[in-house]
């Protein structure tokens, strides 16, 4: 049977966030609008401190708006749940767990209530060897390289089976080998797992790579959804036959414009 | 200190060295024989060389530091006929050391059983302690509105004086063995608090944020994020403690009397027996020495990183 395809699995409304600091109010967000469909993955650009990361707290829940409603599933958002599980930029794993127990954690707490030990176990085992990591499957994280760790953060998000993976410039702090490898990686695992997606990356290259739609956003005080660009490549995407397709040039084009003429950043 | 860890082999390749041991006839063919065979060895003792230099410069300083303490107490005591000097303090020591637990009275036992007494009077005022006061910093590092309702009250306590509180005890308990005790309960609690509060409180946002989108309970919060981070935090507060305790005990004992080696001090100085006043400050000091050692030692072992 078909599934019926949510359009507006996640929807923003009019969401505004301002923020109350010691300095005095800073207003981060206006009158952001738009929806996410079922099994999208969509990206969020734009140049730092335009609140990008602001709209990714946001839809986990870590942050309330100041006004506005925000929808996941037909349900208001009203705190972080492990529904819409998050990889965060600095991967965030306990240092005093191994990388199954951080696994471990996460997949307790989700399936604890229904599932037996053992079935909590072959999950935790089943998220480390999706990305690859069974041979270090009992080290720390300090014993693993940026790479590792950030897998194991994956690994500890899908382990979940979240409706929304949240990604904050998970690949930020990688190198560009690594970060490519990663990149492959994530795709061919969104393909075979189908959830909905959000990133939120300042790389060009990488929105285009993985992205159904590219959320362009203004630059701040007060930023908000200058532009929406679809992808329409088709899947799956192969990174060096991309490098010379022109429809693939044409969108990196079209962000890149977005970002250097239309919303330059003003020189610091 | 990698230095002191030079095994038999070490040494037999010293001894079998050429630059070592160029002198020694005896030995100098087999070395010979060994240069003509790898020839790039011969490189290699200066090393093992640099080892030992480092080891002795290592080990010296704390040995010189040791000689000039006992040098200026000789001094001292040569210019000051009732003090006694090293010498004569050592044999008060052998002969106090050859019998430590002897019972004659319940004023009169072996140094053994004094430090015992001080020991257990430490381990029941500090293990009453810890199982307050580390609970009570993890609920005031936790929640904001508890850490600004105990400022006031931690602000107040903490800088009076240990001693100040022996008459409360004295008071309140009736006798001067629970009041020793609540002393050094009421002296080591403060470090322990403050220090695993900071811990708490210094959680990086990041660990909480994990908690929130996992929806962990409070119960796996505290046992799976706090409890690990803050551990190292709380053996510095522990460490401080069991020396802050230390310390005091032996004025408290002075005080409260009985059996214990602040009590033994005081007693000394009634007999005039000033060698044993100097062993007794030595038996002090080198007791919280092992202590802290210990908990060092412990702390270390559960460090994560």
């Amino acid at each position: 049977m078909e599934k019926i395809v949510q359009e507006k699995y996640v929807q923003l409304e009019n969401v505004n966030m301002t923020f109350f600091t010691k300095k005095g109010t800073f207003e981060a967000l206006k009158n952001v609008n738009f929806s996410i469909r079922e099994g999208e993955f969509i990206s969020i650009i734009g140049h730092s401190g335009c609140g990008k990361s602001t709209v990714l707290n946001l839809i986990a829940g870590l942050l309330q708006p100041t006004d506005g409603n925000l929808f996941c599933a037909g349900r208001e958002i009203a705190g972080p749940g492990p529904e819409r599980a998050v990889v965060f930029q600095n991967h965030s794993l306990l240092p005093w767990l191994t990388c199954s127990e951080n696994v471990y954690l996460a997949v307790e707490r989700v399936f604890g209530a229904t599932d037996t030990k053992d079935q909590l176990k072959k999950r935790t085992q089943a998220a480390i060897e999706l990305v690859g990591l069974a041979h270090a499957a009992d080290k720390r994280p300090n014993e693993i390289s940026g790479g590792m760790k950030q897998r194991v953060g994956i690994a500890r998000a899908l382990a979940m089976e979240p409706k929304v993976l949240l990604l904050d410039e998970p690949f930020g702090a990688l190198d560009a080998l690594t970060r490519a490898h990663l990149q492959d990686e994530l795709m061919t695992i969104m393909a075979k797992s189908g959830c909905t997606a959000v990133m939120v990356t300042h790389d060009v290259d990488e929105a285009v790579l993985l992205s159904d739609r590219i959320v362009m956003m203004t630059n701040g005080p007060a930023a908000t959804i200058g532009d929406i660009l679809d992808v329409e490549l088709a899947r799956p995407r192969k990174r060096l036959e991309l490098a010379e397709d022109g429809h693939y040039n044409h969108l990196r084009s079209e962000v890149l414009k977005f970002l250097y003429e239309r919303h330059a950043k003003k020189a610091a | 200190m990698s230095a002191i860890g030079i095994s038999k082999e070490d040494i037999k390749t010293i001894m079998n060295n050429e630059q070592t041991v160029a002198s020694n006839p005896v030995a100098s063919p087999k070395a010979a024989a060994k240069k003509a065979a790898r020839p790039a060895v011969a490189k290699r003792p200066s090393a093992l060389a640099l080892k030992m230099r480092a080891f002795f410069q290592w080990l010296l300083p704390p040995i010189f530091g040791l000689l000039l303490m006992g040098a200026v107490w000789t001094l001292i005591s040569h210019q000051s006929p009732n003090l006694p000097g090293p010498v004569s303090t050592w044999h008060s020591a052998v002969e106090l050391f050859s019998d430590p637990f002897y019972t004659n009275s319940p004023n009169d036992q072996g140094i053994g059983w004094n430090i015992l007494a001080s020991l257990e009077r430490v381990g029941l005022g500090f293990g009453l302690a810890a199982l307050i006061g580390i609970p009570l910093g993890f609920i005031i590092g936790r929640f904001q509105f508890m850490s600004r309702m105990a400022a006031p009250i931690i602000g107040i306590l903490r800088p009076v004086s240990p001693l100040a509180w022996l008459p409360i005890g004295l008071l309140v308990f009736k006798a001067a063995n629970p009041a020793a005790i609540w002393v050094i309960f009421i002296s080591a609690i403060w470090p322990m608090i403050i220090n695993t509060a900071v811990g708490v409180s210094k959680v990086p946002q990041d660990y909480m944020n994990v908690a929130k989108v996992l929806n962990l309970s409070e119960w796996k919060i505290v046992t799976k994020i706090l409890f690990p981070f803050v551990l190292p935090y709380m053996m510095t507060g522990v460490r401080l403690s069991i020396g802050v305790a230390w310390l005091v005990i032996v004025a408290a004992e002075m005080l409260t009397g009985g059996v214990g080696i602040g009590f033994w001090v005081w007693d000394e100085w009634n007999n005039l027996n000033v060698e044993h006043i100097i062993i007794a400050i030595f038996v002090v000091g080198i007791v919280g020495l092992l202590l802290e050692l210990a908990l060092t030692s412990l702390a270390r072992r559960f460090s994560y990183e």
